[in-house]
């Protein structure tokens, strides 16, 4: 744990009090409570002499709330001490000390190097973007991946979530577009920000076995809050990821990939403590402010118009259920730029990755695509693809009750796209990596399997310019 | 509260109010005697604005809106003596003001790209100089809401300078045309009590009460969006309310989006309301590069915005739509008319919730505090289309997006939004999904105010205008039942006259309510266009019960080359002309003709 010398206060004396008034779950209640601030941090010192962190949640004239990041077990009435620092949770970060590093929930190294020591310290929760200093995110990312570049683009300065469900292959996928993206093409301007909340151990061991065997492993720092660890730190180790990542970008010029996972386990930790503290639940259980909290992380993507880097953030969170509804899916599809929603039929088929692509979304792909960008055919030829794969969707319902033989001539062939469509376009190795081209090319091979007049939208002239030669299968079909 | 008032707290009433208790965006602060209801507050060093929301005893509770981390219990608080107010004077085109409306460009010049908390600037550029024409000599008796002058706010709009509310009497001096700042006095107003009042380019007003007008007219104009499925099917008239509710990606940013665009509003107001910072910063990077199509200047010449991001203090964006909506209220009383999008209101409500939440209130539905509704019902009454006091006409029409939780119009927001407004837009997840936009589902939404707005129709567009949305709708409403059995046994089960309401439904969707927001022709449609497009869809629609009245194979006819000539009008025509469009006529009494003969000679 933590060595109280390196934790040194502010100017002026460290207020701290001695006994607590009560524990409830992982808050304290601390009475007589005078000159602490709002949301200040604390350190509470254990009878053994350990140190755990905390901060206030409310205070008034006397009486202080406090939420323990590292939990109340141990702690006594009597003996526990209290201390507050006078300032928010703080961080000093600097870019040696981060890239290729361990750190658990709360920015403690765990793997023996040093704390964070050089550069200024930083408040956690940062400060929210002015809209007018913002750049409009635009550049494209080359994933690799087929579902996600021809259809639900990722651009640079996006938060594009993976909605997804237990037991499915979301990290395959997060950690494949971390060795893919072609974002990380130029080795010195690149960093990867991995923070862990309550995710299994192997998980994040296969996170970092990936990074390493991919060669990224110096340009990435891993925060770790692991399912065994105090849930109530998972509120924390966000806001240090983060406050990390725009360091990184905003004054390093360093194009950051943050990967935050599981935001689930991260809400649940929110709903106990505002359980905890007898707040007034709206859905779920889930307190009145969740959105706005977890608008305060995700916010902190995008770019800025007069520095050069970027944070991109790609949160997984699994859907309780697979229940797209959920306050957490629902609230998080409301704040980030798209959703990429895995699914569970798809898997079962042994398509990798599950992307179901109806549902998926990326709000900033028309900005990031076409001429100059990608290529010109790209928005309707994307555009064809969802209204084909929607159709044949349905298609697949009709014929499962009226039976195969009893459609038509063209909503045959429309099964024969989709069944292709999933498993040429959709799956693909966890080690291919499609280029953009190649992606496209395929798209038009499989709409080529359809009749022309079915393409409505796709101009003629693109057809006539990546158009390939029409399937024979479709010919013979019209008449 | 229930800490007993100390010793020092009963002191004299002159001793300033400090902080007593901290709890997120909320604070109470005690003595609080002197402060009245809704009073701006500042607090601490740092001077964060905070407004008094509840009164009890000594103690007032307050909104802060700003974030409150590190205010300690004893922080001294300065009572303002005013309301919560927007300042209204040329200057506030082309600006963006958070929820509070601080200038957001100024924030950024001074003090850089993040938003540090307690750090004011005027709302409106006290430098810059505005050349002003008067338009009333000394002497003259003036009113509230009479028009002292014109400034040229931007190449779209004329400011006109308002006397504003209270300020009536006699004009006792007026300053020549010239360059004035906002802070020089323009004229000098002797009201009947014998006190004569400055009055400046410029003057406040208080967001919460609404500003007064002559009296409310019926509107009856329509709001031309130049979105074909509002515009002829749901249509919303100048001084009416819309609400578009829809689940995530349903598209409710986008069509809002094209509304601030293309709408034939005079000004446009958009607030965004708890959503996206990136969504801001695209609507700041398309406005100033597009182009009015009217005017042919560039949109931001005639557009305020209001930027609350999600991640801005969640106060500021409960104040944003009334700071919103009186801006708009100001514009109105100029004689324009003024549309205001909120995006979206749900976050709004839910800023309510998390205040109300923080004192404790009884909740009612789904933990909304169980005034929602009556708030709800003030803002959007706030919109209407008004004889201005000085004996103008003027609008305010409401957009309201809703963001109902996991795409449920069930739930509270939606509910009680319904309630108070006349149009409704309702997103389709399904629709969106397979990349059908606008996804407007037509059979859910509706519009109060077709009726009305159809002797403009006949007027300005064409006669029989009504009857062709009617005629359209019908097909789409035996359509969707058609589906139903499509469902279950497939298109090829239907016979020939059935499937020809199923095609013509299809090509009212695909070339008709789908529109592109990207497409450069498409984006836009004039109401001519709309009823170009529409005529000749339902003349090929009926033209084809020809073709299945003499038996012959409705595929044929959907093999024409007119076809084809149809599903590209959209994206070629612009409608300024009809000719296009009735050579396409033509091309289908040719197309049809030689089909009906050939089939003639066949059975012969």
């Amino acid at each position: 744990m933590k060595n109280p010398d390196h934790i040194t206060g502010p100017a002026g004396p460290i207020l701290e009090y001695i006994g607590l008034e009560r524990i409830n779950g992982p808050l304290l209640v601390v009475q007589g409570v005078k000159g602490a601030g709002f949301d200040e941090q604390v350190e509470i010192v254990t009878p053994d002499d350990k140190i755990r962190l905390g901060r206030v949640l409310s205070i008034s004239e006397d009486v202080a709330v406090i939420e323990v990041f590292e939990g109340t077990t141990g702690l006594n009435q009597l003996t526990a001490r209290v201390r507050f620092l006078g300032h928010p949770f703080e961080i000093a970060v600097s870019r040696e000390e981060l890239l290729g590093r361990v750190f658990d929930g709360l920015g403690t190294p765990l793997d023996g190097g040093p704390t964070f020591s050089e550069g200024s310290p930083r408040d956690v929760n940062g400060l929210p973007i002015n809209p007018v200093a913002r750049a409009y995110p635009e550049e494209f990312i080359q994933t690799g991946i087929s579902a996600i570049d021809g259809m639900n683009t990722l651009v640079r300065g996006q938060k594009l979530p993976i909605f997804s469900g237990s037991g499915l292959s979301h990290n395959d996928l997060a950690a494949q577009i971390v060795r893919q993206a072609r974002l990380l093409a130029d080795d010195e301007g690149f960093a990867v920000i991995f923070a862990a909340m309550g995710v299994r151990h192997d998980e994040a061991e296969g996170f970092r076995q990936s990074f390493e065997e991919s060669g990224v492993l110096k340009n990435v720092a891993m925060f770790l809050n692991l399912a065994d660890d105090p849930a109530v730190e998972r509120l924390i180790t966000p806001r240090i990821a983060l406050t990390a990542a725009e360091y990184l970008a905003f004054e390093q010029g360093m194009h950051v990939l943050v990967i935050l996972t599981d935001m689930t386990n991260y809400c649940e930790a929110l709903r106990e403590v505002a359980t905890s503290k007898g707040e007034i639940p709206s859905r779920k259980g889930y307190p009145g402010y969740l959105y706005s909290d977890l608008a305060s992380l995700y916010e902190r993507a995008g770019r800025l118009q007069n520095r050069p880097g970027s944070v991109t953030q790609i949160p997984i969170l699994t859907m309780p259920d697979d229940d797209i509804t959920h306050p957490i899916p629902d609230l998080t599809g409301y704040i980030t730029e798209g959703q990429i929603v895995l699914d569970r039929t798809l898997a079962r088929k042994a398509i990798y990755p599950p992307i179901n692509v109806l549902p998926s979304l990326s709000r900033l792909m028309s900005d990031g695509i076409g001429p100059g960008r990608t290529r010109e055919d790209h928005q309707n030829i994307a555009n064809q693809l969802y209204a084909a794969y929607a159709k044949a969707r349905q298609i697949e319902r009709l014929a499962s009750i009226i039976g195969e033989e009893d459609i038509s001539a063209t909503d045959k062939l429309y099964l024969s796209f989709a069944k292709a469509f999933e498993q040429q376009f959709l799956k693909q190795n966890d080690d291919e990596n499609r280029t953009i081209n190649e992606t496209l090319d395929l798209a038009w091979q499989l709409v080529a399997l359809l009749p022309e007049h079915e393409l409505t939208r796709l101009k003629p002239k693109e057809i006539k310019t990546y158009g390939t030669k029409k399937g024979s299968a479709s010919e013979d079909a019209i008449d | 509260m229930n800490n007993s008032p100390t010793a020092t707290q009963l002191a004299p009433t002159e001793s300033l109010p400090v902080v007593t208790m901290i709890s997120g965006p909320v604070l109470k602060i005690c003595p609080a005697s002197a402060l009245s209801m809704n009073e701006l507050v500042e607090v601490g060093k740092e001077r964060l604005l905070g407004e008094v929301i509840s009164l009890d005893h000594d103690v007032a509770t307050v909104q802060v809106f700003e974030n409150t981390s590190g205010i300690r219990p004893g922080t001294k608080v300065q009572g303002l003596g005013l309301p919560l107010y927007v300042e209204l004077g040329p200057g506030l085109i082309g600006t963006i003001f958070d929820g509070v409306q601080r200038p957001l460009q100024y924030l950024q010049h001074q003090w850089g790209d993040f938003i540090q908390r307690g750090k004011i600037g005027h709302p409106l550029d006290r430098e810059r100089v505005w050349t002003f024409s008067p338009l009333l000599s000394a002497g003259d008796q003036v009113t509230a809401g009479s028009i002292l002058g014109e400034v040229a706010e931007s190449s779209i709009v004329t400011h006109r300078v308002l006397i504003p509310p209270g300020k009536e009497g006699k004009l006792e001096l007026i300053v020549p045309a010239g360059k004035y700042t906002l802070d020089d006095v323009i004229a000098n107003v002797k009201t009947p009590d014998g006190t004569i009042h400055g009055l400046k380019l410029f003057h406040r007003w208080p967001v919460r009460k609404t500003r007064p007008y002559a009296k409310r007219l019926i509107p009856a104009e329509p709001l031309i969006t130049g979105q074909r499925v509002i515009d002829t099917f749901f249509p919303l008239v100048k001084g009416g309310t819309a609400a578009i509710p829809g689940g995530f990606g349903t598209g409710k940013t986008i069509t809002q989006h094209q509304l601030t665009k293309w709408t034939d509003a005079d000004i446009i107001v958009y607030i965004g309301c708890g959503e996206r910072g990136n969504e801001m910063t695209g609507v700041l990077v398309d406005l100033p590069q597009l182009l009015d199509p009217r005017s042919q200047h560039p949109l931001i010449e005639r557009t305020i915005l209001i930027a609350n991001t999600s991640d801005m203090p969640v106060a500021a964006r409960e104040a944003s739509i009334y700071t919103g909506i009186t801006i708009a209220e100001y514009y109105r009383d100029m004689g324009y008319d003024v549309a205001l999008m909120a995006d979206s209101t749900s976050r709004w409500a839910e800023a309510l919730r998390e205040i109300s939440g923080r004192l404790e209130e009884m909740p009612a539905e789904e933990g909304f505090p169980a005034y929602l509704a009556s708030r709800l019902a003030a803002f959007y009454e706030r919109a209407g289309q008004v004889e201005t006091l000085s004996n103008k006409k003027g609008s305010v029409t409401l957009i309201g997006a809703v963001s109902p939780p996991g795409g449920d119009f069930s739930e509270p927001v939606t509910m009680h939004t319904k309630r108070f407004v006349q149009c409704f837009w309702a997103l389709d997840k399904e629709m969106a999904s397979a990349r059908y936009f606008p996804a407007i589902n037509y059979l859910q939404s509706y519009s109060g105010y077709s009726r009305k707005v159809e002797p403009w129709w006949s007027e300005q567009v064409a006669s029989g205008w009504l009857e062709l949305t009617e005629k359209a709708m019908q097909i789409l409403q035996e359509d969707a039942k058609l589906q139903n059995t499509v469902k279950l046994l497939g298109e090829e089960a239907l016979p020939d006259d059935q499937k020809r309401i199923i095609e013509g439904a299809k090509l009212l969707k695909n070339d008709f309510l789908q529109q592109s927001a990207f497409d450069a022709v498409d984006t836009y449609a004039s109401p001519q266009k709309q009823f170009l497009l529409l005529d000749i869809i339902l003349y090929f629609f009926d033209r084809l019960a020809e073709i299945v009245a003499v038996r012959i194979p409705l595929f044929r006819a959907l093999e024409l080359p007119v076809v084809v000539e149809i599903h590209r009008l959209k994206f070629t025509q612009k409608g300024d002309e009809s000719a296009p469009f009735l050579a396409i006529r033509q091309q289908i009494d040719q197309e049809i003709e030689t089909l009906l003969q050939q089939h003639h000679e066949n059975s012969f």
